[in-house]
């Protein structure tokens, strides 16, 4: 182990804001990422699940 | 043989496809989650502090894997929308546009972390050189290929122009690759090859090694989720999507 204390860590010998603003930068895109594609799949299925439902009624008489 | 051919065939239609993805993405997931732990964990405490750099460098951690994702994603999402113009695949087309929002993401994680990585170290966020250009180029050519399939109605149409911007931007793949050898560039050459010994420490290599796996799992996880997404959207008039769970289920 390298680092002598917690401050150590997150000081990153004087390179925090270059250091941390990339893996901060790369931490929000690879989280967010994945949130935008669940509520496409969200968007599309309800969609697909309203059109099943009209459908339906339709059928009714 | 012909059985092996029968098999892929049959995974080259949405509707088989759809639930195959749909099994393999919690392994993706899994693989990525496992990969980011151990490479984080060799990238923050293993790896020894750089003599140059002091410990600036640890950006190389997610700037290499993402610029090499960035260039790999391009030429895997070429070949699908390639593939898709010449035998008129409709799921190679998906594929293609399921994997250019996450290209295009690398590419951006690649030239972020490029500038905060350039700053401290050249003493600028951003030069005009070969290699952050036609980085940048890669960039353009992903937003213009999103553009360009979004803008298009006619889903069949849109895959074709989208394959032609696709195929005409591969030449700038290998201009990226090379250009820090073509130009007296500010960005410093490739510190793996596999015609040489590496020129870093072994941990470091490791680590950055590992790191580019989660980068790939990731990769096709999100991809895989997005793919599903865009055969629902473009299959939504199917009777098998129709008959679905996830469509017929209770909400």
């Amino acid at each position: 182990m390298q680092w002598e204390s917690p401050a150590a860590f997150f000081a990153m010998g004087g390179y925090a804001l270059y250091v941390w603003g990339s893996f901060g930068m790369a931490a929000v895109a690879m989280i967010v990422e994945p949130l935008l594609v669940g509520r496409r799949r969200r968007d599309i299925l309800r969609r697909l699940r309203r059109e099943r439902l009209a459908e339906e009624l339709d059928e009714k008489p | 043989m012909s059985n092996r051919l029968i098999n892929w065939f049959k995974y080259a239609s949405p509707q088989s496809f759809y639930p195959l993805a749909g099994r393999m993405i919690p392994w993706f997931w899994g693989l990525a989650a496992i990969a980011f732990a151990v490479g984080l964990y060799i990238g923050f405490f293993v790896a020894p502090t750089d003599f140059q750099q002091g410990e600036g460098y640890r950006i190389i951690f997610i700037h290499v894997p993402a610029s090499w994702m960035s260039m790999f994603i391009y030429c895997v999402m070429a070949f699908w929308a390639g593939l898709g113009l010449a035998l008129n695949t409709r799921l190679s087309s998906m594929m293609a546009q399921a994997l250019a929002p996450t290209g295009a993401l690398m590419a951006f994680l690649s030239l972020w972390t490029g500038a905060f990585w350039g700053k401290p170290m050249w003493g600028t966020w951003w030069v005009w050189d070969a290699r952050l250009t036609s980085e940048l180029i890669l960039f353009f050519l992903y937003l213009g290929f999103i553009a360009l399939t979004s803008a298009i109605d006619e889903p069949r149409r849109a895959d074709k122009a989208g394959a032609i911007l696709a195929l005409v931007g591969v030449f700038n793949v290998p201009i990226i690759y090379f250009s820090v050898q073509w130009w007296n560039t500010l960005h410093q050459g490739a510190s793996v090859s596999l015609t040489r010994a590496p020129s870093m420490a072994m941990t470091m290599l490791l680590g950055m090694l590992v790191m580019a796996f989660a980068f790939w799992m990731y990769s096709i996880a999100v991809a895989l989720m997005r793919v599903r997404a865009i055969i629902l959207e473009r299959e939504a008039h199917t009777d098998w999507v129709k008959q679905l769970p996830e469509v017929q289920g209770a909400r």
